[in-house]
């Protein structure tokens, strides 16, 4: 479990956590055709935790989910929530609140008839059913709202309620599939910190999935980065953004330079702009060609007149700049560091460039 | 009602400017259009009342209810448009629905069979069906199906004319019907409802169908008028529904008395749409209204 997630988590998630389901998948996959979705996807989300599933488009990430939604079987694999397989129970009755990418409210019911829809066909009475929306239209900051009709709200208003409905079952897992990806910027940020709150004061065991890495980093306690149907890592984000498992990884999530190098005697070293680094993670046969994969804040840039690399552009992003060079076989590298420092590297300026005594992961050499 | 409001509304704020012009033009086709809709029919009911001997009188109209068969050919016609109704809803609506979440490649299919009978003409259909029913009782003769063959064309209520108007329908209920499933997001809402804990055939009829009540109006409204005008397969058959008596049975009558009976039928057909769609045709955006009350005290309570 994170432990900033359990710091700043309110008392009341302590007790419920104990409550909270645990969700697994195992070895499940899944085939459209040709098109493979999952291949042997293998992840454990623990109790009352938010976990994204972070990945590029047609990784599986929506397969993924609808299947613990129960609108997708594994070809071959299980689907455990606390321990048992659910992939014979139908959809309907899985016991997983969905929010969907698309806008999914029934356009003949009103924001309350919406929330209150799951609980009218579990057959509760009218006043326990009003009574339950109010608090979850309450929950969601809409209390105003509940005599609206779908078509009156705008997009984030319209997902604030799919939220509740969602929630209105008391369901033990909460699924959202890219919720936020119809909304603009503004939106997208106050209902991300909002889903954060409502996920850690119910402390429901979350599955949200998004292409959008930093809205994966922002959120979840734990990140599981997907590719190609598989899980590629999962870890907290600060440990995903330091210590990526792969070079997928690695690029994926953050900026990442790759800057060309080539590995020692053994496989445990490189050398790269004319040092010898120890390599970090998989290795690599002796004497090859790789390139080295370091991140824009690791990268060091000493104003040189004698330097062969050049400074070809800044860009401002607030309180840090990236620098933007050009090594003298051609490689571009991105560096950032303080407004304040950049100063010095003004455009066409020459300058060398550096990298800290770390441990650095390789890749393969590209083109 | 409402949509009478917001039109004024509307023209409310076209007022000033250049606006007037547009407004005298509207004027011009909405009377232009109302007179080629009103003058025939207005000549038709002065005739009908307007005896040259006698003056002002009903006459034609009470004539018409104690014509012979005029009662007997009517209830034929309403009892036929509701079974093509029903007939044609309960194949169409799940198919519809089925091949919306079942793929694309499906729904052409079905869009181009529920298109074909648009060019198979009545006459054609009708030419067909009397070479079947004529061929069918030879061959059937020793089978079971001869009572089928018997029953499909039963005078009281020939199935075989319910039959032939659902596959006539067909393309107008179909469009209609399909112009509603597209503003839907079928699979998605069918989803968000078993998510919330509808099985499969409570997904449709407690989402799906409510949403699509505009269009099911839509199609029924345009199934009810071709039943109640069909001539061509009837007469040909042999049945006498009105549209078939209007010609057939009134003829020994005198003028003024066909001519009220088709005044009559228009005025029956319109009345009928009324009613369908004043008993079922509300929107939800009308709705919030009776709902408001409850909500408003709970936000109260709150
Ligand atoms: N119902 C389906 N029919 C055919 N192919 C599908 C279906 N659902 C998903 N796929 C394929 O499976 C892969 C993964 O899809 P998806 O899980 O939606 O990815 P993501 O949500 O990560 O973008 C894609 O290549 C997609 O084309
Ligand atoms: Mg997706």
């Amino acid at each position: 479990m994170s432990t900033s997630a359990a710091t700043t988590a309110p008392p009341a998630a302590a007790t419920a956590q104990e409550t909270s389901a645990t969700v697994e998948f195992r070895q499940v996959r899944r085939a459209f055709g040709a098109a493979v979705a999952l291949d042997g996807l293998d992840l454990a989300v623990r109790p009352g935790e938010l976990l994204a599933l972070l990945g590029p488009s047609g990784c599986g990430k929506t397969t993924a989910l609808r299947m613990l939604a129960g609108f997708e079987t594994p070809d071959f694999g299980d689907v455990m929530v606390d321990g048992e397989d659910v992939t014979a129970v139908p959809a309907h009755r899985r016991d997983a609140g969905m929010v969907f990418q698309s806008y999914s409210l029934f356009p003949h019911l009103s924001a309350a008839d919406n929330v209150a829809f799951g609980l009218r066909m579990r057959k509760i009475g009218v006043a326990e059913r009003r009574a339950r929306a109010a608090e979850l239209l309450e929950l969601v900051g809409l209390p105003q709202h509940g005599d609206r009709y779908p078509h009156q709200l705008s997009g984030g208003q319209q997902q604030r309620i799919a939220l509740a409905r969602a929630l209105a079952l008391r369901p033990r897992v909460l699924l959202l599939d890219e919720p936020l990806s119809a909304l603009d910027a503004k939106v997208r940020l106050t209902l991300r910190e909002e889903i954060r709150r409502l996920q850690r004061e119910l402390a429901i065991t979350t599955l949200f999935v998004t292409h959008d890495q930093e809205e994966a980093l922002s959120m979840a306690d734990r990140v599981a980065v997907m590719h190609a149907g598989r899980l590629e890592q999962c870890a907290e984000p600060a440990e995903l953004y330091a210590h990526p498992a792969t070079a997928f990884v690695a690029e994926f999530v953050g900026t990442m330079n790759r800057i060309p190098g080539r590995t020692g005697d053994d496989g445990s070293v490189v050398e790269v702009l004319g040092r010898r680094l120890p390599v970090d993670g998989p290795q690599a046969a002796p004497h090859r060609e790789v390139e080295v994969l370091v991140r824009p804040e690791a990268v060091e840039l000493l104003a040189d007149e004698e330097g062969k690399a050049r400074v070809t552009g800044t860009m401002f992003l607030g309180a840090l700049t990236r620098i933007t060079v050009r090594l003298a076989d051609g490689t571009v590298v991105k560096a950032d560091m303080t407004t304040h420092a950049a100063a010095t590297f003004p455009a066409g300026a020459a300058v060398t460039v550096g990298l800290p005594d770390h441990p650095v992961l390789i890749d393969e050499r590209r083109a | 009602m409402a949509g009478l409001t917001s039109l004024r509304n509307d023209t409310s704020l076209w007022r000033g400017g250049r606006k007037p012009r547009l407004r005298a033009g509207r004027g011009t086709i909405l009377v232009v259009s109302a007179a080629y809709f009103a003058v025939p029919l207005i000549a038709s009911v002065v005739y009908t009342v307007d005896d040259p001997v006698k003056g002002f009188t009903l006459s034609a109209y009470t004539e018409i209810l104690s014509a012979d068969g005029f009662l007997s050919a009517l209830l034929l016609s309403l009892e036929l448009a509701t079974a093509t109704i029903a007939v044609m809803l309960l194949l169409l609506v799940p198919a519809a629905i089925a091949v919306r979440l079942g793929g694309p490649r499906l729904r052409a299919v079905v869009e181009v069979v529920c298109s074909l009978p648009l060019v198979v003409p009545a006459i054609a259909l009708a030419a067909g069906l009397t070479t079947v029913l004529k061929w069918g009782p030879e061959y059937l003769a020793r089978t079971p199906f001869y009572q089928t063959i018997v029953a499909l064309q039963n005078p009281n209520f020939p199935i075989v004319l319910t039959l032939a108007y659902v596959v006539m329908a067909l393309p107008l209920a179909y469009r209609a019907l399909d112009a509603g499933l597209r503003t839907l997001d079928v699979a998605t809402l069918m989803e968000a409802a078993q998510n919330n804990g509808a099985g499969l055939i409570r997904a449709v009829t407690s989402v799906i169908l409510p949403n699509l009540r505009a269009a099911l109006l839509n199609a029924t409204f345009l199934t009810l008028a071709l039943v109640l005008g069909e001539f061509t397969v009837a007469s040909i058959l042999g049945f006498q529904p009105f549209a078939v008596w209007i010609v057939n049975g009134s003829n020994g009558a005198q003028g003024s008395v066909t001519i009220a009976v088709s005044v009559l039928s228009l005025l029956l057909t319109w009345g009928l749409l009324l009613m369908l769609s004043t008993g079922g045709g509300r929107r939800p955006t009308h709705e919030p209204r009776p709902t408001s009350g409850p909500h408003n005290e709970k936000e109260g309570t709150t």
